[in-house]
């Protein structure tokens, strides 16, 4: 059953292809569809137990150069928005608040990660992604795209933090 | 004439024997030094570990300047300067094109000769490298943070543009001295009345000490012969320069024969402190003059041309002391002025010796006015009363002349193919090499400044026949490392080099590396179509101009989907690397493009013209490969009919 099933599409292909100068537009979806709906038993081959995404591990400070952050009750306001500032634009190429889209969204970020966990991943995520459980996992989950090194400061990294806490 | 013939002949002959001698006997003998093995260890930079020099050899008719780490022999960029480099997009993007503007309109091309590192009290500083456009003349500037060229200032009333582009101790001025003499100002005459009626424009260009801008201070109209090559004067000498002629006899045809008939031509001595002092005090005539003054702006990541109306000229006889000739054997070519600043050596390229003059005899000669006659007004000095001494070498057709600082100089012999090391005050001949074949140029690092780095000298071939694999008719010219560290030349490597390397600069390694910019700050980007955030990534019509306002990273375009172009529209990316990590380029392609592909830094803004001619979806593409999904970074433009209705939209991931 399934190896005609195969061979239709592939018969349908070869026609289509064939006749690409032709616009036979709707039909040309509806196998890309018929194609997309067999790949999806071979997706998931994930670590061990909850996605990496959705891990609470807040007391790993993962990797790097920041080993200790207290975070003051009050948020900063003014340094809240210096961080909106450069996440703008460096990050949010990549990182959308309402979404998940190349990376996940920071969203809420700071109840599963530790301030310290953040702060590495930003100022050396390829150091994380070789030594770090976690962020060697969220680049699987996140299809192999790996993080940009920005080369933020230390300061930078830490108002992007800061924005982070008003999400 | 007839001796001058039998002469000639002779040459020929002796170098045809030379040369076929040469490639016999060369290749075996090369070949054993090579597989020694101390020389393979001078050579040998392990991976990982860096070259302990910078060689900056120019391209010749490549038109551009290639950077290779000595002594390794390995080839780390080439530097578009002159010429168009789809690799980068340099001259095709719509920032860079402006760089190859002229008075003849785009030039995409040159011819580029002689490299000069920037000076500080006669000392490489490294800042800057000065490069000559031969052809269509021209100079230019590339900053060595950035390794990339950032003004190119035409040098008008000139031709072949080639006593060039060498500085003075201190970055004062880069001068450009014309080869060919021409009509100034430029009209229409018979070629036959050249005698007498051509002028030779050496200029005098300064450089900001701050930023390097290079300005056009004045010209001096010599008389009408070809200035060969030139070097400035250093230590004592500072305040002069030195340029070789040839042809005083002023031929317009056959120069092969007729501009070798004088016995001697001249070094011409210019005093230009004399002459910047008369210029600054009002002297000199302004003259209408159209020439072009490009300048590419870091933060803008955008070059401008402007066209310059005027130039300063100065004739050399309205200024007593300010310019001499002195007596130099049979065409010389090389100028080169040694460590001290005492010693100006010309090489009478259809000699066999070398003639050294004094910088102290020629100023006692001048203050005693022991003139030899005047030529068109300017003094020449006595031959004997200028002359430090002659290098009997046994060589023949020297051409140039480096130093080790250590007392000796390293001369090249095109015709005899060898590099002869001499010592400087005793004119012994210390030592020969043979070279592979027919050297032209050779360079020690800093060899032309005060301040020599003797360790390696090379050689750059002119003839490459059979010392690589053979590559069908056209070969890249081959390059020798010679080791000059013992008493004699150890020759221990053989290059090749792009296009034709006809001087080259060299650099200690760690003057430059500690300086390299790494990536293009997002925050200092002024790019005026740059965007700054992917939020506003747009894409604007303008009657039929459209705008794209794109942003590139890791690895997506944004937008990536566009619609709403039309056939008959011009299409411009802009398109801005928003990734602020070391060495992650990213490309642009766009099937059918006209220009070139980009190739755009991180933090950079560059901009690509296409102008669609089909309908149809197109695609586009990074060409670097800069993740593990570069395979994915690519996107679509909907190209309809010029009169169609679809609306300009553009999306991400939607």
């Amino acid at each position: 059953m399934k190896i005609s099933i195969t061979s239709l599409v592939m018969v349908l292909f070869i026609l289509l292809t064939s006749c690409g100068g032709k616009e036979e537009k709707k039909e040309g979806f509806s196998v890309d569809r018929s194609k997309k709906t067999e790949k999806p038993t071979k997706v998931a081959p994930v670590s061990n137990e909850v996605p990496a995404s959705k891990r609470v591990i807040l007391e790993n400070k993962g990797v790097g150069q920041i080993k200790s952050i207290t975070l003051d009750a009050e948020i900063d306001t003014k340094m809240a928005s210096e961080g909106e500032a450069i996440f703008k634009t460096n990050c949010s190429a990549c990182h959308k608040i309402e979404k998940r889209f190349i990376g996940p969204s920071p969203k809420g970020i700071l109840e599963r990660r530790s301030p310290e966990w953040i702060m590495n991943m930003i100022l050396d995520p390829k150091l994380m992604t070789e030594e770090d459980q976690c962020a060697k996992d969220l680049l699987i989950e996140f299809n192999g795209a790996a993080m940009a090194n920005q080369n933020l400061t230390v300061e930078q990294t830490r108002s992007i933090l800061e924005y982070f806490r008003t999400l | 004439m007839k001796k001058y013939n039998y002469y000639l002949l002779t040459l020929i002959g002796a170098a045809a024997l030379l040369s076929s001698c040469g490639n016999q006997n060369g290749g075996g003998k090369s070949s054993n030094g090579a597989l020694s093995s101390s020389a393979a260890e001078k050579v040998y930079v392990a991976p990982g570990e860096q070259d302990e020099f910078y060689a900056f050899m120019s391209g010749g008719y490549s038109g551009n300047l290639t950077v290779y780490g000595l002594p390794s022999g390995r080839m780390f960029k080439e530097i578009p300067v002159f010429s168009q480099f789809p690799t980068s997009g340099y001259g095709y993007s719509e920032e860079t094109k402006p760089m190859l503007n002229t008075s003849f309109g785009f030039v995409p091309w040159d011819d580029a000769h002689h490299p000069d590192i920037s000076q500080t009290k006669g000392v490489l500083d490294g800042r800057w490298i000065f490069i000559n456009g031969n052809n269509t003349p021209r100079i230019a500037k590339i900053d060595l943070t950035t390794f990339e060229t950032t003004e190119i200032i035409e040098i008008p009333n000139s031709a072949g543009n080639h006593s060039s582009s060498f500085i003075t101790e201190n970055t004062e001025y880069v001068v450009a001295g014309t080869r060919f003499s021409v009509p100034v100002p430029q009209r229409d005459m018979p070629i036959n009345e050249y005698k007498g009626n051509f002028k030779g424009a050496l200029s005098f260009i300064s450089v900001a000490p701050d930023d390097g801008k290079l300005n056009l201070e004045f010209q001096i109209m010599m008389p009408g012969f070809n200035y060969d090559l030139s070097h400035p004067g250093r230590g004592k000498s500072h305040g002069w320069f030195f340029f070789t002629t040839y042809n005083t006899e002023e031929a317009n045809s056959l120069l092969e024969v007729n501009a070798s008939q004088n016995d001697k031509d001249f070094i011409a001595a210019i005093n230009w402190k004399k002459v910047e002092e008369y210029v600054k005090n009002g002297g000199g005539e302004k003259m209408p003059a159209n020439y072009a003054h490009n300048v590419y702006d870091e933060h803008t990541h955008t070059a401008t041309s402007t066209m310059k109306k005027e130039v300063i000229t100065v004739d050399p006889t309205k200024i007593p002391g300010a310019v001499f000739f002195l007596p130099t054997p049979k065409s010389p070519h090389g100028c080169d002025v040694d460590p001290s600043g005492e010693y100006i050596i010309g090489n009478g390229k259809l000699s066999a010796d070398l003639t050294v003059h004094s910088f102290d005899n020629m100023i006692a000669a001048i203050e005693g006015k022991k003139f030899d006659g005047e030529a068109y007004g300017i003094p020449i000095l006595k031959f004997e009363d200028v002359l430090a001494g002659t290098v009997k070498s046994g060589g023949l057709g020297p051409l140039h002349t480096e130093f080790d600082g250590k007392g000796n100089a390293y001369t090249t012999f095109f015709i005899s193919s060898e590099v002869v090391k001499w010592k400087l005050g005793t004119w012994e001949v210390l030592d020969r090499k043979p070279t592979f074949y027919s050297v032209g140029h050779l360079m020690i690092p800093g060899g032309n400044s005060a301040k020599p780095y003797g360790k390696y000298v090379v050689a750059m071939n002119k003839i490459t026949k059979d010392r690589y694999l053979p590559t069908g008719p056209e070969l890249e010219h081959s390059a020798q490392l010679y080791d000059i560290t013992g008493d004699k030349m150890e020759l221990i490597y053989d290059f090749p080099t792009h296009g034709e390397p006809h001087y080259a600069a060299g650099i200690p390694a760690e003057l430059l590396s500690s300086k390299s910019k790494k990536i293009y700050r997002l925050t200092e980007n002024k790019h005026p179509y740059a965007v700054l955030s992917p939020d506003k990534a747009r894409v604007e019509r303008n009657g039929k101009e459209v705008h794209v306002y794109m942003s590139m990273i890791r690895s997506h375009f944004t937008p990536d989907n566009i619609e709403g172009i039309k056939v008959g529209d011009k299409v411009y990316f802009h398109i801005t690397n928003h990734e602020q990590d070391f060495d992650v380029p990213h490309g642009f392609a766009m099937i059918g493009q006209n220009t070139s592909e980009l190739l755009i830094m991180p933090g950079q803004t560059k901009t690509s013209l296409w102008e669609p001619k089909k309908e149809g979806i197109w695609p586009f593409y990074c060409t670097d490969f800069c993740s593990a999904l570069h395979q994915e970074m690519q996107g679509y433009v909907r190209v309809s009919a010029a009169n169609s209705n679809v609306p300009l939209t553009y999306t991400l991931g939607e």
